[in-house]
């Protein structure tokens, strides 16, 4: 149990995806320039996580144990067909949701988070319920840096930045002080 | 950031095309693509090196299968054909990789599969190779490729020096030097590229700066210029 618990915290927070592993960082630097749209890419990519973990995990199981090296491929393919039926399903069930949510989606196919988890996820052995909280742990952190940076960068449109400084260049060294912060979860939970 | 790449103008000058990656439209410095690789794996070197040139290979390797078979693959899925064609070449690399230099492939981990979601190979194969023929997207794909490798050296090289002290493993640094750990954890990739972006900022500003008082100069040049030539009409009259 208290592994199962660490393994959400790690992915969190410890091993922060954006801010240790340097996934996807193209949305943190083209989306977040307001928190709230970071907080909604966030809980999506996190859906399409959960979903890509539990195809990655039944691939493992039942097909790809016996030919590791179709892993890329299968894995991209199954990420794209997903994000394609989430944008299926969102456009019968839920037209308001699909309708916000519609740019983000598709980004979320070429989203190196998604294929980095289901990697992690087999290079770790991880268990279905293990890859399940490997898989919320991760986007619960996505979540998290998407809404933060969202949030400084709301407050910097107040702020007079130097012409130099403007644009991406200031928002990686933002994102360096938060990575920094977050170095300070570093050893916690290192059973994982 | 995204699929979507803006193109300032489609060269059909060979030349313009092998070297506007390299610097002027540099992927990492100028557009801001590939960013996750280019982050993770600058820490070393040798590293730096094995990730440009593995990415350049899956690019060059794809550009020329795009390209060749631009006119078959249907344009609704083309899309997941590039991704398909990227990743065999993909897995090509990798298991080359494993085989040649096995302990740099342990280093990269992960991020070598994740060269498939390097925005830059996928943006290649939309932008210009899925148009134009087979030799410019090869050069495209050579320059912009090696535009990568260089953004990662320029990454890797401060890092591994500073971090550790080395280049490529051989100690450079004095003894006396105290290795900055903190740019080989993340958030001395992070500042890295941030101040590279500062650097390329204020290299453009200054040029726009340079271009400003300049302008006029040509404004004036024709005049002097016009004005010799009016003189023997004057003097004719």
């Amino acid at each position: 149990m208290t592994d199962l618990f660490w393994i959400f915290v790690s992915a969190a927070v410890v091993t922060n995806f954006v801010l240790v592993y340097f996934l996807g960082l193209c949305p943190v630097i083209g989306v977040t320039s307001r928190s709230a749209t970071g907080l909604r890419l966030g809980l999506a990519t996190t859906f399409v996580m959960v979903l890509a973990g539990l195809a990655a995990w039944v691939m493992n199981a039942v097909v790809l144990s016996r030919a590791p090296f179709l892993r890329i491929i299968a894995f991209v393919v199954a990420i794209a067909s997903i994000v394609q039926i989430v944008e299926l399903f969102l456009k019968k069930t839920s037209p308001s949701l699909y309708r916000e949510l519609g740019i983000f989606l598709p980004l979320i196919a070429s989203n190196s988070q998604v294929l980095g988890l289901t990697i992690f996820q087999t290079n770790r052995g991880y268990t279905l319920v293990q890859g399940l909280l490997f898989a919320l742990g991760g986007g619960f952190g996505i979540t998290a840096v998407l809404a933060l940076v969202g949030g400084i960068r709301e407050r910097l449109e107040f702020a007079s930045i130097p012409a130099v400084a403007r644009g991406p260049a200031l928002v990686f060294i933002i994102v360096a002080a938060l990575s920094l912060v977050f170095m300070g979860f570093a050893g916690m939970g290192s059973a994982s | 950031m995204s699929l979507i790449v803006k193109e300032k103008s489609s060269p059909t000058d060979p030349r313009v095309v092998l070297t506007r990656g390299l610097w002027h439209e540099n992927p990492v410095l100028v557009q801001t693509l590939g960013l996750c690789s280019a982050l993770a794996v600058t820490n070393a070197v040798a590293n730096s090196l094995a990730m440009g040139l593995a990415t350049t290979f899956v690019l060059v390797a794809s550009s020329l299968m795009v390209s060749t078979m631009r006119r078959i693959i249907p344009h609704q899925i083309r899309i997941t054909t590039y991704i398909l064609i990227v990743a065999t070449f993909l897995a090509i690399a990798d298991m080359v990789l494993e085989a040649v230099v096995p302990n740099v492939h342990a280093a990269m981990g992960p991020y070598i599969a994740l060269i498939i979601t390097n925005c830059i190979v996928l943006g290649r194969q939309e932008a210009f190779a899925s148009r134009q023929p087979v030799g410019l997207s090869f050069l495209d794909a050579l320059g912009n490729g090696t535009g990568f490798t260089i953004a990662l050296l320029l990454m890797g090289i401060p890092r591994e020096v500073l971090g550790s002290g080395t280049f490529l493993g051989v100690r450079v640094m004095p003894e006396a030097f105290e290795p900055w750990v903190l740019m080989l954890l993340p958030p001395g990739g992070f500042l890295m590229i941030g101040l590279l972006l500062l650097l390329a900022n204020w290299h453009d500003l200054r040029k726009l700066a340079r271009a400003r008082p300049a302008a006029p100069a040509p404004a004036t040049a024709a005049r002097t210029a016009s004005a010799p030539a009016r003189e023997p009409e004057e003097a004719l009259v």
